[in-house]
């Protein structure tokens, strides 16, 4: 592939026109991996009709928006750490991720076991992160935050962390069925029988969605 | 380009400096808290990590970047009209804020 980078660029574009012009199937990756990303795009849709409800709520409250840095921090050690909880559910979730990364790996190789343990890895820290999800909802709700109000400021705070929150937690919670059930057909030789471990690799693409959302709401919600 | 091999195969290594950039960068935005950093260098250094975030993890978890042009565009493009949405909806909170100011708070 030693072309100059305008050949290359123009040669692609190529592509692209051969690609959807041509009576003939546009992507060529297997459907079960096109059929995903098109989800994950309508998927981006949703959560960012949620994070712009959110922005558009925020701006025009009158009444001032509860600080996240002191709402989510949490009492420790004899002292007050901002937004610990969040900062731990982070990194359980990228944590999950590589793990997932590493699983569709060794799905290619063709190495079960390692994959197998791997997406139960993943499983795991998943239920770890929606379990300090009900942890923190719990908290929030035994200090009287409710999606009509809360006793530090603009009462849209409430429905939009439970909306925003709550939608993500059932996309892990949905994620991690998922990857049990992969983990299973996995163990089971289920792909070695269909010839092929794609199936692993479009788990995966969902599952690091879920990652990469987190990453737009540690963004907007609470680090904002 | 490797069609011979199935699917997407890359070194596992990359998989793991990308893991530790993510951990680098989650920690970077959790000290921008930390450390109270308040006003524009607040804002640009929160969305500089999180693109820089969503661009890796897009890129080489979810394997984009080798994907062909085709499906990237196909699934990178379209969320840019999201961004008419965003516009809109700021100039609509802007206008709902002064509104609410001059008809409730007097």
């Amino acid at each position: 592939m030693a072309h100059e980078s305008q050949a290359a660029a123009l040669g692609s574009l190529q592509q692209v026109a051969g690609d959807f012009a041509a009576d003939k199937q546009a992507f060529t990756v297997p459907w079960g991996k096109a059929m995903m990303w098109i989800f994950l795009l309508s998927d981006t849709f949703i959560f960012t009709c949620f994070l712009t409800s959110y922005m558009n709520v925020r701006i025009s409250t009158v009444s001032g928006w509860p600080n996240p840095s002191e709402v989510f921090a949490l009492h420790l050690f004899g002292q007050d750490i901002p937004l610990i909880l969040i900062a731990i559910m982070t990194f359980v979730l990228i944590t999950s991720s590589g793990t997932m990364a590493l699983a569709v790996n060794y799905g290619y190789r063709r190495h079960k076991a390692n994959t197998v343990k791997l997406l139960v890895a993943t499983a795991v820290l998943g239920a770890t992160f929606v379990g300090m999800q009900a942890f923190e909802w719990t908290k929030l709700i035994m200090e009287g935050v409710r999606p009509w109000g809360n006793p530090w400021g603009a009462p849209q705070f409430g429905s939009s962390f439970f909306m925003i929150t709550g939608f993500h937690g059932c996309h892990v919670t949905a994620g991690v069925i998922y990857l049990l059930i992969t983990a299973k057909r996995v163990a089971s030789g289920f792909y070695d029988k269909k010839g092929t471990y794609e199936t692993v690799e479009v788990a995966g693409l969902y599952w690091h969605f879920v990652d990469l959302v987190w990453v737009f709401i540690f963004a907007f919600f609470y680090l904002w | 380009m490797s069609e011979a091999k199935e699917g997407q195969q890359h070194p596992l290594t990359i998989y793991l400096w990308i893991w530790l950039l993510l951990f680098v960068l989650s920690t970077f935005s959790y000290l921008v808290d930390y450390f109270h950093l308040q006003g524009m260098l607040r804002w640009t250094l929160i969305i500089v990590f999180m693109l820089l975030k969503a661009g890796f993890i897009v890129a080489i978890f979810m394997h984009m970047a080798w994907e062909r042009l085709a499906l990237k565009l196909a699934i990178l493009v379209p969320p840019l009209c999201l961004l008419i949405l965003i516009g809109f909806m700021a100039i609509e909170g802007d206008y709902t804020f002064i509104t609410r100011g001059t008809a409730f708070l007097r």
